[in-house]
């Protein structure tokens, strides 16, 4: 049970001296909170293993310090920090029974049987493991497998966090939903700082209540999903975040207006002049931009296709050379090519080289 | 399913059979011949039945006690080598790294041995050995052990022994190595996280996760060292005495030495038939093994679809049942 600080960590596997660029975590400070229940969201390769081995102590970071509960713990290995981890795929040890996987840790610990025993009738209790207890492990399907290694993890009573890789990419997608639910009631029953890496924004948002954002090496945003969803502080999350991503189109900005392709959309902050020679640019995401029959007020753009997902349909238009995607309103039937698009004034966040720029209300 | 008969097919398989008719079958007959038989030169053989299978497993005969005898030195050689390449394997491979160069310069080093004809090792050990001019034996004879395997029972075995362990376990550890070599990362570290000890991970792990390949490299080198003749022929010739004599050596002097067709065809099929006994245990424990593996991968894949969606197929293959 512990809060856990970075301070200023990046982790370069070329070695210190290599340019900053080519970190595979570029510096990052940051507070977990003791009993949150985060996500570490990104693509591929954007370093957020990278950061979770880190925290384990897998990896022995280039820069910077780990503190839990202000102490620092950079130096230590991964055996005395007290950390869980589950990895991607199920870790289980093929010779002992389950029970004996799950009592693997505290007897390392040199923990009295008694209480060994104990703990793991409770943890297996949590999982539901228990009529399995005395049967081989290597005999179980790959979910009850994840579940020993998660037990593993949650056995020992001193643990400081929970991290997750991926832990559920080998499950059947029935399965996953199971073992989401089990690890959210989990977590409130633990109340455990967890981690849970994810390429999956579906699983990142389910999931945490604070979903961090990583791209590129980079921490871009950490929030509550409403806020990544409303808010997206980097057209990353915007385009990461939600389904279809974000629109992002080039626009000029000035005071309470944006200008695309000469055509005027309103602005609910006011952004006074914005500074020369950075990319600026006008993100709102599908649902707060409709189509309408063609205007003179409106600015006109090209249907391509209408996205029927069931309850909402977006239509694919393109407005000169950017694609958009548009929410289309209930009854409204598209006709000939070209339609005009309505944009939310509340909604229409702007950007400066990727960042989103605060306007003054 | 209607299936083409076409009986010409057999042809095909009629020159692998001539081959192996005048390689295998025909030599093995004409052992099993001479196995029955007593023979004083000349051509000239007479009918002894099974006289020859019965005295050689009566130790009480000359036949007998010689076979037996090597035997028990067989048995007893392959335990010792096996007792010492085995552990020796593992403890190499498990300090070979994992990365870099030195991969490839560890695995040259301990392929060298495997890549020298054997009776060049033999003549190898036979001359380092030496206590007048091999480099091993002057230096422990200088050094005060009186060491000579040419008059020592004990020297001869030790020297056989050692030649051995030199000449094969590098194939355990290159066996072991490569067991080592498959487990995933996420064990060590999973490890790493439930503060194992090196011990509890070599237990827990490394162990359960070689134990295929150290199956393979037990029964290599079993067989191997159960057959073993260059060798100890080249550094002993089997002596002091007999005291080096393993079976396949008796057997060459048997039947080149003495020219007793009979007694050497009888010791070479029951020679035969143990091998072919241990090699079939080890056969069917390491099957058994893979199939219990598969049955466990089976009962995963098998679990895996969802209940739902099972019943569907057996519906659509229904009409084409009917049809056939």
């Amino acid at each position: 049970m512990a809060r856990i600080d970075l301070v200023d960590l990046a982790q370069s596997y070329n070695g210190n001296d290599a340019p900053l660029e080519s970190f595979a975590l570029k510096p990052v400070t940051m507070t977990w909170r003791q009993g949150g229940a985060y996500a570490l969201l990104g693509p591929s390769g954007c370093g957020k293993t990278t950061l979770l081995n880190l925290i384990s102590g897998i990896v022995t970071p280039s820069r910077g310090q780990i503190l839990f509960d202000g102490r620092d713990i950079t130096p230590l290995s991964t055996q005395k920090r007290n950390i869980a981890q589950v990895f991607q795929f199920p870790v289980i040890y093929d010779t002992m029974t389950v029970g004996e996987n799950l009592a693997f840790p505290l007897k390392n610990r040199g923990i009295a049987k008694a209480e060994v025993d104990a703990r793991v009738k409770q943890i297996a209790g949590l999982l539901d493991l228990t009529p399995y207890l005395n049967r081989k492990a290597t005999r179980l399907t790959a979910d009850a497998k994840q579940k020993i290694s998660l037990g593993r993890g949650l056995v020992r009573s001193d643990v400081a966090a929970v991290l997750f890789d991926e832990p559920l990419t080998v499950i059947d997608p029935e399965l996953k939903w199971q073992l989401r639910s089990k690890l959210k009631a989990l977590h409130r029953e633990l109340d455990l700082t967890m981690i849970y890496v994810t390429h999956d924004q579906t699983e990142a948002l389910t999931f945490a209540d604070t979903v961090v954002v990583m791209h590129d090496g980079r921490v871009v945003q950490s929030g509550t999903p409403a806020e990544l969803f409303d808010k997206p502080a980097h057209t990353f999350v915007g385009y990461f975040i939600g389904s279809p991503g974000m629109n992002i189109v080039p626009a000029e900005v000035s005071g309470h207006e944006a200008r695309i392709d000469g055509h005027v959309i309103g602005l609910h902050r006011n952004y006074g002049v914005l500074p020369s020679g950075k990319k600026i640019e006008i993100g709102v995401r599908p649902e707060f931009v409709d189509v309408a029959p063609p205007a003179s007020g409106l600015l006109s753009a090209t249907i391509e296709r209408i996205d029927d997902l069931g309850r909402v349909q977006f239509a694919r238009v393109r407005v000169g050379n950017t694609k958009l995607a548009a929410r289309v309103p209930p009854g409204f039937s598209v006709s000939g090519d070209t339609a005009g698009l309505v944009f939310n004034p509340a909604y229409v966040h702007v950007y400066a080289d990727s960042h989103l720029v605060e306007g003054v209300a | 399913m209607d299936k083409t008969i076409n009986q010409k097919a057999w042809f095909l398989v009629l020159p692998v059979f001539l081959v192996v008719a005048f390689s295998a079958v025909l030599p093995l007959m004409t052992v099993v011949n001479y196995s029955m038989q007593d023979t004083f030169g000349n051509n000239q053989f007479f009918w002894n039945g099974v006289g020859w299978f019965k005295e050689l497993l009566d130790p009480s005969t000359d036949l007998g006690g010689r076979f037996l005898a090597s035997l028990g030195r067989n048995l007893f050689f392959s335990a010792v080598i096996l007792a010492i390449e085995v552990p020796l394997g593992i403890v190499v491979a498990l300090s070979m790294p994992r990365e870099g160069w030195s991969v490839a310069a560890c695995l040259v080093i301990l392929a060298l041995p495997l890549l020298i004809p054997w009776n060049v090792v033999g003549t190898i050990w036979q001359i380092f050995g030496r206590p007048d001019i091999g480099l091993l034996g002057y230096t422990l004879n200088y050094l005060g052990f009186n060491y000579n395997y040419v008059s020592n029972d004990i020297d001869a075995w030790v020297t056989v022994i050692v030649m051995d362990v030199w000449h094969w376990t590098s194939l355990v550890a290159l066996l072991c190595y490569a067991g080592l070599k498959s487990i995933p990362d996420a064990y060590y570290q999973a490890a790493q996280i439930d503060g194992a000890s090196r011990w509890a991970v070599f237990k827990a792990i490394q162990l359960p996760k070689m134990n295929r390949v150290l199956l393979i490299a037990v029964l290599l080198r079993f067989m191997d060292s159960f057959m073993i003749y260059t060798e100890p022929f080249v550094v002993t010739g089997g002596g002091p005495g007999n005291s080096t004599t393993f079976v396949s050596i008796e057997l060459v002097k048997i039947a080149l030495g003495q020219f007793d067709l009979g007694k050497a065809a009888a010791l070479s099929l029951v020679y035969n038939l143990i091998i072919l006994i241990v090699c079939w245990v080890f056969y069917t424990v390491m099957t058994n093994a893979g199939t219990e593996r598969k049955a466990v991968t089976q009962g995963e894949s098998a679990a895996e679809p969802k209940p739902a969606a099972a019943p569907k197929p057996a519906g659509v293959l229904k009409p084409k049942e009917g049809v056939a």
